[in-house]
């Protein structure tokens, strides 16, 4: 069992308290018990099984404007003495900022509603093999199926955020996950693919069956790739990947990132980045979400923000310390975006892919080819050529790039929304990047 | 080195008595302890930003028999919590039975020194040193708009107790310094990045202002990108400059020669040992010897001492990297790479410096042989799949070979090749292996390590290059 509140919230009061003692005119303490059980099959047979019991500890101290963090795994009275005295003493010798601070009270968290993201329910280890068992089986069901790893995670942790100027704060969280690995041969060539599940309430979860099934015919689809030629060609970003672009955003329009002047999209508060039927919204109080939070990484409010609106950004993601930078007042937005996506598109998928005789599907990215201060985007990827709306055959080792700048501008969302990450993405299409193979 | 029982109501002998009767009935396992410290200094837009320290202390209990591994870690290093995790660990092997497999080798070698770098300075010469940095750059000009600079150390040590009371033990440090610059002109950014580190003190690496050539590289990287132009897109020749392009082997070949995905049969090189898998003149190695480098250990994560193992010798395909687990269902011994991050991982075999041998061309040959074509001085990050063997990496510094002569710089982008043949394409070896500067971790189901790499120049005959320009 997780720890409870109790435990954690004196934990966290202790750390207060004999910071204060030692000096500090201001702390913040999150102290986070979790517990974790996998269990891994491979060819419907157990590999591995893993408990994970853990605790962490962060400690950030101020002195006036100097400031200093520590963290540990170590939550033993002596220990936790012992790095209050050595943050202290480091937040001493640290220059000061005059933007440290802990955030102002007004916005502290107030309301905390349950966002129902906890599920008591514990999986047994022989159980999660059963159901992996049955992922598996619905796998190899496929004869091109080769091989077959699946996992099973249970996680549950509680955790409790408290600061001197009186806020304490925390709930339990909980996650259940099965995803399932597939390799498919053809002659000596052979592919990989996966699908999972996850969920905050183990009886949310997608049947294992589906997972398996699913993770079966990604991979077979994937067989017999070919390299297409160089052109400049629509791309359509399979669900996987297209979040990815949501990402590129949040990252963009981080505080951080503006006010160190390292954003391709400074200065673009109030203007058209996006076509003018888009939305992005970011929404932390969706029950059940897995983004979903009460407050952010410093106790802030967190609210439903539009970040985009009809195409125009309307807010930059503000911590506490850039907000002050930045004269903005902290959206709640330290540790980044909660639930995040874009307001579902009008048109089916089927038109989307006939949108032009020719598009790239493209199913997978690989690499890290996003440069933030230019917008230049330039990955790996796989995916199939799709014609007339028909998938024709896959393709691998090609590249795709272009500039997000354009890519923004040059969006059309399929009417596809789910809720299955995070961050979401209906599958959209970009016109006019390029790509680069034979 | 620690008692990492000192506080708690467990002995070595007690602790060595539960692990003994744990890993009776199975083939292999061992209780791993791990006490590290790190800590990060970081100067960001003309402030220190952050000054972090961190503390880890923990234990990973493992059994494992047949092909089957059980594995529990915790925090708390307390009878209590280790019967616990014995318990948790039999019970997932309690239907299978095992023979214990005693063998690990001894040896006497140590590649780095017991010492701890982040106690050795104080915090006041370390902030004093990045000031300094960012004066230093900043001194350059108006164009220089950000500059980053931080210190990375850690002190990690390990105790490892298996079965018969058999304990080994290591102590790792490691640092880190790198510098991160943006420069602005005429409306245009680029960012330039460049660091240098490895398993000794900060001392080795700031004496004498070496700090200066840091700072020089990051601001000339982002000074060359400033002038690029867009990269073109498709398939052409590439010349790979010496030292951290060596990422290519890594990932294109490196990674696909880890013993667990051949076991498993999922890396695209699994049924080719003993086949020409490179062209002649091509040798890597896979090396955890190399004094004071990033990637090396005097022992790996389960206490088998590393060495310098041949992969692939001339062109043939000779050996994959092996842990313990793994070579004893391949019927061969372990190479010293079973690596984990921490406490809280399981160990799997891992690259630790992978180095490509130096050949008999110089760079200068290899660029004049070719009519159209790339020439990649500097990467970014890398990627594989390993079981299609597709891999990328991302230009931090190019130029385009056109008639033999280096061109203008290109935009950064991304490189794409196929592992298992990408080998047979170099055509040219250079005679100019380097060492990359200690920066490299390596990201591995979900596990990142500290690895090197360094290769000579090479001459690849055909790649896909991602760029924008048709």
């Amino acid at each position: 069992m997780v720890k409870d509140q109790e435990y954690l919230n004196s934990i966290a009061s202790q750390t207060i308290e004999y910071s204060k003692k030692l000096g500090a005119t201001d702390v913040n303490v999150e102290v986070i018990h979790s517990i974790s059980e996998t269990v891994n099959l491979r060819n419907k047979q157990l590999d591995e099984s893993n408990r994970s019991d853990s605790f962490a500890i962060g400690i950030t101290t101020y002195i006036n404007k100097k400031k200093s963090t520590i963290s540990s795994s170590n939550l033993s009275k002596d220990n936790i003495k012992i790095l209050t005295e050595r943050c202290i003493e480091t937040a001493k010798i640290t220059p000061e900022d005059e933007f440290n601070s802990l955030p102002d009270k007004e916005l502290m968290a107030k309301n905390f509603e349950s966002l129902d993201l906890y599920d008591e329910c514990h999986v047994p280890n022989n159980k999660k093999i059963d159901i992996l068992k049955e992922a598996e089986e619905a796998a190899s069901k496929e004869t091109k199926i080769i091989n077959t790893e699946t996992d099973f995670t249970e996680n549950k942790s509680n955790f409790v955020l408290a600061n001197s100027n009186g806020f304490m704060n925390g709930y339990k969280t909980s996650n259940f996950n099965i995803s399932c690995v597939a390799v498919a041969q053809k002659d000596s060539q052979m592919e990989r693919d996966y699908e999972f599940t996850s969920k905050r309430h183990f009886s949310d979860l997608i049947s294992p069956t589906n997972i398996g099934e699913s993770a079966a015919a990604n991979t077979v689809k994937k067989l017999d790739p070919k390299k297409i030629k160089s052109e400049k060609i629509g791309i359509v970003f399979d669900k996987k990947i297209s979040k990815g672009i949501l990402n590129v955003l949040s990252s963009a329009i981080s505080a951080g990132a503006i006010s160190r002047g390292t954003s391709f999209l400074k200065n673009k508060i109030g203007k058209e980045i996006f076509p003018k039927t888009l939305n992005v919204i970011d929404d932390p109080k969706i029950k059940k979400g897995l983004g979903s939070k009460n407050f952010d990484s410093e106790g802030v409010e967190t609210n439903n923000l539009k970040l985009i609106e009809n195409g125009v950004l309307k807010s930059y993601l503000v911590d506490t310390y850039y907000g002050k930078k930045l004269n903005l007042k902290s959206n709640g937005r330290s540790g980044g975006t909660s639930n995040l996506y874009f307001e579902n598109g009008s048109m089916p998928l089927e038109t989307l892919l006939k949108s032009s005789k020719k598009n790239l599907y493209i199913t997978e990215t690989i690499g890290h080819g996003t440069n933030l201060v230019t917008g230049d985007y330039s990955v790996g990827a796989n995916g199939f050529m799709v014609e007339n709306g028909e998938f024709i055959y896959p393709v691998s080792e090609i590249t795709i790039a272009g500039n997000f700048k354009d890519i923004f501008k040059n969006i059309t969302l399929a009417n596809d929304l789910e809720f299955k990450y995070s961050t979401n993405a209906p599958t959209l299409l970009v016109e006019g990047m390029i790509v680069a193979g034979r | 080195m620690s008692n990492f029982f000192k506080n708690s109501d467990l002995d070595n002998i007690k602790a060595e008595n539960i692990v003994s009767d744990t890993l009776n009935n199975c083939d292999d396992g061992e209780l791993y302890l791990e006490n590290s410290k790190s800590e990060s200094i970081l100067l960001d837009d003309n402030k220190i930003k952050n000054s972090s320290y961190s503390s880890d202390l923990g234990y990973g209990f493992r059994a494992i028999t047949g092909e089957v591994v059980a594995y529990s870690h915790s925090n708390d290093i307390s009878k209590d919590s280790i019967l616990k995790s014995s318990e948790n660990l039999k019970d997932t092997l309690k239907s299978k039975k095992g023979t214990y497999n005693h063998e690990i080798p001894k040896s006497n070698k140590k590649y780095y020194e017991d010492l701890n770098p982040i106690e050795e300075k104080s915090q006041n010469s370390k902030i004093k040193i990045l000031n300094e940095v960012n004066n230093y750059i900043r001194s350059k000009g108006d164009i220089v708009s950000q500059v980053t600079a931080s210190f990375l150390g850690e002190h990690k040590e390990i105790e490892i107790i298996r079965s018969n009371s058999e304990v080994l033990k290591d102590v790792r440090p490691l640092v880190r310094f790198n510098v991160s610059v943006v420069l602005e002109k005429n409306g245009k950014k680029e960012t330039g990045v460049y660091g240098i580190g490895g398993r000794q003190s900060y001392d080795e690496y700031l004496k004498n202002e070496n700090w200066k050539h840091v700072c020089d590289e990051a601001f000339r990287i982002a000074d060359v990108n400033l002038k690029s132009k867009p990269a073109p897109a498709g398939e052409m020749k590439v010349v790979l400059g010496p030292g951290w392009p060596a990422i290519l082997i890594h990932e294109a070949i490196g990674h696909g020669l880890e013993g667990d995905f051949n076991r498993k049969k999922t890396s695209a090189f699994h049924n080719l040992m003993g086949q020409r898998v490179a062209s002649e003149g091509v040798t890597i190695v896979d090396d955890g010897t190399l004094n004071l480098r990033r990637g090396s250990l005097t022992i790996d994560d389960e206490g088998t001492p590393t060495e310098n193992t041949v992969l692939i010798e001339n062109g043939i395909l000779k050996n994959f990297m092996q842990d313990r687990l793994n070579a004893r269902l391949m019927n061969t011994k372990s190479t010293g790479s079973g690596r984990r991050e921490s406490y809280k991982h399981v160990v799997l075999p891992r690259m630790r410096n992978t180095m490509m041998l130096s050949g008999k061309y110089s760079q200068d040959e290899m660029i004049r042989s070719v009519d159209k074509g790339i020439f990649a001085v500097s990467f970014g990050g890398g990627q594989v799949d390993i079981t299609s063997g597709k891999f990328v990496f991302n230009c931090t510094e190019a130029y385009e070979i056109n008639d033999g002569k280096i061109g203008s710089p290109i935009k950064g982008a991304t490189l794409i090749g196929d592992g298992p043949s990408i080998l047979k394409e170099v055509s040219m070896v250079g005679n100019d292996m380097k060492l990359d500067p200690g920066i490299g971790t390596c990201g591995k189901a979900g596990q990142g390590v500290p690895v090197g790499v360094a290769q000579p120049s090479i001459l690849i005959n055909k790649m896909t290059v991602g760029g924008t320009q048709l």
